[in-house]
């Protein structure tokens, strides 16, 4: 079987060797438009710098400073970037002058926020190089704001993202309001609501519960529901293909003004379990805005 | 009569009328309720009053039910109306945020409660902190603490102990505890934590244990108690206040609440707004027996009425499901998915 048909895949790197990291690691591995070039971390036992070395990455332990020497040598174009929020804006300083897209899985936001389905042609056609991933509850919910709101006026719109405890990190529950601060203002700025709210439950069952989000928009006047109905369906077919685990499972359903949708959402099972959606949804819009933005580059569209 | 086990102790009595009561009013009672109730509780002598949202500071919302007023206006309304009692305020992180504890702050509670599941007291941390920082007393609130063993909520309890919670919660929250299941969870809490960590209990009436739970608890080591005029609250209600008054004034223990005034609190202000006598009904009594989040139950009453299942049932699969406090939103999602599973058996 010859491959030499298809473009070379565009060499890309991963800074932070954690939980997200290295599930990206193995979704890029399948893609067939980028290639995982380097894998970046801090703490040189960490397991998945030593996952990555020995799937044949080129690893450092010393964070970005590792990196910098290689960026142009390798080719490197876009650089995922799933530390912290500090960290990023550390990293950010660094790449800036660089020739590369940096796609944020962090909570920074120095970029602008993108949910790929709904705003990233936009930003890709507008140049820009930073693109912030806002929150897993924000990936899995903002789509049908967006879904509804593109049919008529939402007033409000509320989500509430429930995770299984062991899927939510550190950083997560260090700072839980950031999600629910940062979730909401996607819900309004992208989804289109005119004012948001997001809460985030943390569930312990065992075996863990896969992800499910509850996303309930007030219409503006009585909602059409037919319309609404056929655009969270296209929806949800949007997201699916690159999150094939998100699923409708009740809904739209509609009480007065009221307009709720139930959605499950399953992960790959890549590195984290398919319990942990919330965490697979992240990597996969990311994957999927590195790839669209290579394709684009690659056709001469995005510069 | 035989010795009291209490006698002399000092306890702080909380009142939850206007929190936890705000549940069976579906977040709808007035200012002038609020400000009536409130003033008579802090005539009665009540030390501690909390005002809040049912599902605590930016609980108003399309999941837990908007409220009539926010929380800013009710914290105003009855702030500067209390003579001795002092206001609390519970917040739930995930639901409220810093910003939401900066506001009470403002409008002048002296308690913050943070509230998180029992397994999850770490996402306080940044809560119990912005707490300390602004001078607040600084409460951790387990909630839902009948699902986990003593010694797993003695690890929580430290976690919140060391993110600057002055005190520590074993909250009921589906008053599904026994007397002796609290007995022991308060009892290792207090011979475990630091001897200036208080600890308190949260009870729920819906096996009628609220009475014998809150003394059992003060037994064990607890000093502050939530309990709730007429017993309004979520499900079956909470500790009836008055009731419990009666009973600590009988075992001669030192709460400085007056019986007569709180019985006409109970009777006069609070029984006559209820929208329907909080009691042990059917579906407080599954909450109690299964272990269900006690909030659930006019969710679960509403959905099965819309989709024509029992609220029973719902409620009894919600426990199955181990889900926690805050899930409201799985309550109308669980109501279509066994309405379907119904239509599918009887169509097959």
């Amino acid at each position: 079987m010859s491959t030499s048909a298809n473009p070379p895949r565009v060499p890309v790197a991963i800074i932070g060797s954690g939980n997200i990291g290295t599930d990206l690691m193995y979704k890029l591995r399948r893609s067939p438009v980028l290639e995982p070039r380097w894998m970046v971390g801090i703490d040189a036992a960490s397991d998945g710098l030593r996952r990555a070395g020995e799937l044949g990455l080129r690893t450092t332990a010393d964070g970005v400073e590792g990196l910098l020497p290689h960026l142009v040598a390798d080719g490197i174009r876009v650089v995922f970037d799933a530390t912290s929020a500090h960290a990023h804006v550390q990293n950010w300083r660094r790449l800036a002058e660089h020739d590369v897209l940096v796609v944020d899985l962090t909570p920074a936001a120095v970029g602008p926020y993108v949910i790929p389905p709904v705003n990233l042609g936009a930003h890709l056609d507008g140049g820009a190089r930073n693109v912030n991933m806002v929150t897993c509850g924000g990936q899995a919910t903002v789509p049908m704001v967006a879904a509804v709101s593109r049919v008529q006026p939402v007033a409000y719109a509320e989500i509430v993202a429930t995770v299984a405890s062991r899927s939510a990190g550190p950083g997560t529950r260090n700072n839980i309001d950031e999600f629910t601060r940062t979730t909401a203002r996607a819900v309004e700025q992208l989804g289109g609501a005119r004012r948001g709210k997001a809460i985030i439950i943390l569930n312990p069952a065992e075996p863990p519960l896969i992800m499910r989000d509850t996303i309930h928009c007030l219409t503006v006047d009585d909602p059409d529901v037919e319309a609404i109905t056929t655009s969270v369906r296209a929806m949800i077919r949007e997201v699916q293909r690159y999150v094939p685990g998100y699923a409708l499972k009740n809904g739209p359903i509609v009480d007065g003004r009221r307009v709720t949708v139930y959605v499950e959402v399953e992960g790959l099972g890549d590195y984290l379990p398919p319990y942990a959606g919330n965490l697979d949804i992240m990597t996969a819009a990311a994957l999927r805005t590195g790839e669209v933005w290579a394709e684009r580059a690659r056709s001469g569209g995005a510069r | 009569m035989t010795a009291s086990t209490l006698a002399g102790r000092q306890v702080v009595l909380h009142d939850m009328s206007l929190r936890d009561g705000m549940h069976p009013k579906r977040h709808q009672i007035t200012l002038e309720q609020m400000v009536s109730v409130a003033t008579a509780l802090d005539a009665a002598g009540v030390p501690l009053i909390e005002v809040s949202h049912g599902d605590g500071l930016g609980g108003s919302s399309i999941t837990y039910g908007f409220g009539l007023h926010g929380d800013r206006d009710y914290l105003e309304a009855v702030v500067p109306k209390m003579t001795r009692a002092k206001i609390s305020a519970l917040l739930l992180p995930g639901i409220g945020t810093v910003d939401d504890l900066k506001m009470a702050a403002d409008c002048g509670v002296a308690t913050i409660r943070i509230a998180t599941h029992c397994t999850e007291a770490d996402v306080a941390a940044q809560h119990l902190g912005a707490a300390r920082k602004l001078g607040l007393d600084t409460v951790g609130f387990l909630m839902m603490a009948h699902m986990i063993p003593p010694d797993a909520l003695l690890a929580q309890a430290k976690r919140l102990e060391a993110d600057g919670a002055t005190t520590v919660y074993v909250t009921d929250s589906a008053g599904y505890l026994l007397p002796a299941d609290v007995t022991a969870r308060i009892g290792l809490l207090r011979a475990e934590l630091r001897p200036d960590t208080a600890i308190g209990f949260h009870g729920h009436h819906n096996l009628g244990m609220g009475i014998a739970n809150s003394i059992a608890a003060i037994e064990a080591g607890a000093v502050r108690i939530d309990a709730s005029a007429a017993g309004l609250g979520a499900g079956a209600g909470n500790t009836p206040l008055e009731v419990l008054v009666a009973v600590l004034d009988r075992m001669g223990a030192d709460h400085g609440c007056d019986l007569y005034r709180v019985m006409d609190v109970a009777e006069d202000l609070i029984v006559p707004m209820m929208d329907r006598p909080v009691r042990i009904d059917r579906d407080a009594l599954i909450l109690g027996y299964a272990g269900v989040y006690s909030s659930f139950l006019l969710f679960a009453q509403r959905a099965g009425a819309r989709y024509g299942v029992s609220p029973r049932d719902i409620l009894v699969e919600l426990g199955r499901r181990r889900t926690i406090g805050g899930q409201e939103d799985m309550i109308e999602d669980l109501a279509l998915d066994m309405a379907r599973a119904a239509g599918e058996k009887i169509g097959s």
